[in-house]
This record gives C-alpha cells, structure tokens and sequence, in this order.
C-alpha cells in the first residue's frame, strides 16, 4: 500500500478520482437533501439514467461531432503546416497574407457560421469549414513561429557544409519547428471541438444537423435537462480525451530531448 | 601524412588580407599569415582584435575586403579534396537537441554521401577518439558541457580533416575540464599530421596547445607579433607543471600587456 502511494501515478490518476468522486457525491447528496427537481438541476444518477436511456441516439450524435471535428482538425493541420511552409519561403509572402489569416482568426465564427451554412450546401462540408477556420490559426502560427527559430550556430553548420534547401528543411528546421507544432496542435484539437460544436448550434437551429450540439438543443427544446447534461458530458470527455490523445503524441515525439516534454529530473 | 605533395605550399597563407564591416568598421588591418602543415597555430589577443574575424576569413565564413587567402595554394575550391579537408568548431557544441550523439557525430558524413556502415564505423572510431563511446546512444541533453564540447570535436574529427579551425571551443567550460579537453586535442592533433588554427584567450591554453602563437592587437585588428612555444610534443600535464611552461606563460604575457597598450585598451 505505501509503495502504490509513493508511485507518481497513483497521484496523477487518482487524486483527480478521488475529487471528482467526492464531487459527484455532495452534488447528489445536495439534491436530494433539498429536493431539487430534475428539470431545475438534475442529480448524476438522473443524468447517468438519460444517457444509458439515449444511448442509441447520442452515440450517433458522437459519432457524427467526432467526424467533423477530426476532419476539421486534420485539415487544419495540413492546411495549416502548409501555409506556415508558405510563409517561411519569403518575407514577402508572409507580410502579405498575414493579414488575411489574422482576419480570419479575430471575425467571431459563430457570426460567419450562418453565413458559411447558407452558402455551402452539403452539412457535413459547411461544419467541417466551420471548424477548420478557427482551428487552423495556432497550427499556422506556431508552426511559422518554430520553422523561423532555428538554432543560429546550427543554421551556420548547415551553410559551411553546403547542405541543401531540402537537407536543411528536413533535417534542420522541421525538427526544430516540432514542438512548436506540437504545442499548436494541442490547442487547435481543441479548437476544432469547439468549432465543430458552435457550427452544429447554428445549423441545429436551421434543423439539419445531428450532432450533440442539435442534440443539447433539441433537450432543451423539451426541458429534458438530464439529457442535455449527459450530451455535454460526452463533449468534455471528447475534448479531454483529444487533449490526452496530443500530449501522448508530444510526450513521444519530444520526451528524450525537449524541455517542454521533459520529466521533472529528481 | 602527405608530407612530400604539402611541404611545397602551405596549408594557409592570408596576403595582405584585410576586413571592413557592412558598417564602414575596419575589423583587420591588411594581414599576412602563413600557416605550414602540421602546426598548431593560435590567435590570441585581447577582445576587438579580430581573431575570430580573422579565423572566419580562413574558414571562408566571410570574404577579405581586399587581398586573398590562399587554401594549399589554391582558392576554396580546392578545399574538400581527398587530403584537403577542413572542420570547423564553434564557441559553442551546436548538436542537435533532437538527434542521438551518434546521429550527431554522423551528419557531416550525411552530407557527404558517405554509406551507412562506413560512417557507423568512422563515428565509432570518433566517438572513441574523444573517449566517449558509450555515450553514442544518449541525447545531449543528458550530457555534461564538456561532453557535449567533446561531442563537437568527435563530429569535426569524423570526416578526418586536415585543417581542423575552432573559435574558442573551450571558453564555456570550467578549468579543469578545459585542461582535460586541451590534453586531448594535443593528443589528437598531433598523431596524425593535422593542421589546428585555434582561437582563445586564455595564455595558459595557447601556450600549453601551440607551437606557433600569434599576438594580435586591436584598433584595427592586426597581427602585434609572434611568439613560438619551443616545446616538443606530445605535451601532458606535467608540461604545465613544468619550469618552462610558466616561463612561456611569463613572456606571452609581457608580449600580450604590450599589445594591447599598443591597441588602446584599457
């Protein structure tokens, strides 16, 4: 027993447990105990009743916000690495289409996502858009950020031994860009939940979509309010389940040699 | 050694050499310089007086404002050539973060095209030469100043140049592990018929590593003089414990205060 409490994972894992367990507990006790009804603030057994209930329904909803926002997010990054290529090849480049991704970034996408729907036609594409424009900016600007912060001396040892444009970007500057691009990927998976989720209120309203954005509405609609609170769960727990899915890959690619990724040294 | 084919033409001769900066600074008054095959030449001389100027201009990092640096009686190109190889080493070790020590030592073999199992061998033998052998699997995060520094000299020995130049290599690093690192290179150097111009400040470095030492002065950078240490080699530490080794140090010293009233310093 001593020895599982001195291990580090016992902390990190079950530490939060405990204090989510102890949480759920008074939040149910507190209920009952004033006899909050269901519809005003639903207790966690409510909510866990709703969602084995609408298991069928809200799995489908899942299945169709994870699709767009794994596309969203994968055209981002691809997009996005792209551009930040694009604007490390000339000074050019970049000062003249900086703005234009800046533009993009400050207009609030839930005032272009109706706009966005009305002139796509297919859903799923007009979502996909929706999200892709607010989770491509930090893979853009991080990945910019990290090809241009190359070691100085490095840069020189390349030079003196004539390596090419290729070698140089392959074996010099995309390495060093990584954590940056690492770090940018962990905001924007986040980023494209939350546009997935923004581009779903704003279609669910037109009533075509089917994600669990439509499916927190549709809820409300019906003051089915354990049945929002179970949707919502499942957004958090695809959005912390993303955000683990990043650091995982970071704390892979960047643990043997990046601060970032370093384990504390004791 | 190719003592025969080199003993005709020097290994550098800088004629009438000069440097003026960008900005209209007169780094180098015209310079004459030849450097023979096998010497271990160092520049020394208080700051501003343009020896890491002056080591630039021979490793073809900058060019002379007028006059020209010959490389084994030839221009540049002629550099690279089977017997006429040069490395470089820089203040500080600019490894990879990223890479393995191995991978590290490798990459001027990389550049080179040399194949797989040839250079695994060289970097064996190179890693081993700095007596860091078992390191070739570690990152250099996970190694010491020193080692690192050691790491730097492993990857210039690797492509067996025959002008090995560093900018003070060892200025970062405490004394005693400078001591160490000098006693190597001294080792290194002087088996193989290698040619070092090397750059530092220090008085006991330059005396205990060359057998040529030029004083240099500053306001214009130039060469004050030159001082040859008359000691056979291989040197080891009891030549710095010795009766003529402070002797040396004493009239470097003398001839160093005098360059540098002779630059204006303070």
């Amino acid at each position: 027993m001593r020895r599982l409490i001195r291990h580090p994972w016992f902390w990190r894992i079950a530490a939060p447990i405990l204090v989510g367990a102890l949480i759920l507990c008074v939040w149910e006790g507190a209920c009952r105990f004033w006899h909050v009804p269901a519809y005003l603030f639903p207790r966690p057994t409510q909510i866990w009743r709703a969602l084995i209930v609408g298991w069928p329904v809200l799995l489908t909803a899942l299945g169709s916000t994870l699709r767009v926002t794994l596309m969203a997010f994968a055209a981002a990054v691809v997009l996005g690495a792209l551009i930040a290529f694009l604007f490390v090849q000339s000074r050019v480049i970049e000062l003249s289409l900086l703005p234009y991704v800046v533009l993009l970034q400050v207009t609030p996408i839930v005032a272009v996502a109706p706009l966005i729907i009305i002139l796509v036609k297919d859903t799923q594409a007009s979502l996909t858009l929706c999200a892709t424009v607010i989770a491509i900016f930090p893979i853009i600007s991080n990945t910019t950020i990290g090809l241009r912060s190359v070691d100085p001396g490095l840069a020189a040892y390349f030079r003196m031994n004539k390596a090419g444009r290729w070698t140089t970007l392959w074996r010099l500057r995309i390495p060093g860009a990584l954590p940056f691009f690492l770090a940018g990927l962990r905001i924007s998976s986040g980023l494209a939940l939350v546009g997935a989720v923004v581009a779903e209120f704003v279609a669910g309203a037109g009533g075509r979509g089917a994600g669990l954005a439509y499916e927190i509405l549709q809820a409300s609609y019906q003051l089915d309010i354990p049945r929002m609170f179970a949707a919502l769960g499942l957004i958090t727990v695809t959005g912390l389940m993303l955000f683990a899915l990043m650091s995982a890959l970071q704390q892979a690619l960047l643990g043997h040699w990046h601060e970032s990724a370093m384990r504390e040294e004791r | 050694m190719n003592a025969p084919l080199q003993a005709a033409s020097p290994v550098i001769e800088v004629r009438s050499a000069d440097k003026v900066f960008a900005n209209g600074v007169r780094g180098l008054a015209p310079i004459e310089l030849r450097i023979e095959p096998g010497e271990f030449v160092t520049l020394i001389g208080p700051s501003g007086c343009g020896k890491s100027t002056l080591l630039k201009l021979i490793a073809n990092l900058i060019e002379p404002t007028s006059g020209t640096v010959k490389w084994w009686g030839g221009d540049f190109s002629r550099v690279g050539a089977a017997d006429r190889r040069l490395a470089f080493v820089f203040q500080d070790p600019t490894l990879m973060p990223w890479a393995k020590v191995d991978a590290n030592v490798r990459l001027p073999l990389d550049f080179a095209g040399v194949g797989r199992a040839e250079a695994s061998a060289r970097v064996a033998a190179a890693l081993d030469q700095v007596g860091l052998g078992e390191a070739a699997g570690r990152y250099p995060r996970q190694l010491s100043g020193g080692m690192r520094m050691r790491i730097s000299i492993a990857r210039a020995l690797v492509t067996e140049p025959d002008l090995l130049l560093m900018d003070e290599p060892f200025g970062a690093l405490d004394e005693f592990t400078r001591d160490r690192l000098d006693e190597d290179l001294v080792r290194l150097s002087s088996g193989r018929g290698l040619t070092n111009v090397f750059v530092t400040h220090s008085i006991y470095e330059a005396v205990f590593l060359s057998s040529r030492i030029v004083i240099m002065a500053a306001n214009p950078g130039r060469v004050f003089g030159e001082f040859p240490v008359d000691a056979p080699y291989p040197r080891d530490a009891a030549f710095r414990g010795s009766e003529a080794f402070a002797a040396l140090c004493r009239s470097l010293s003398g001839r160093l205060a005098d360059a540098s009233r002779a630059g204006g310093a303070a």
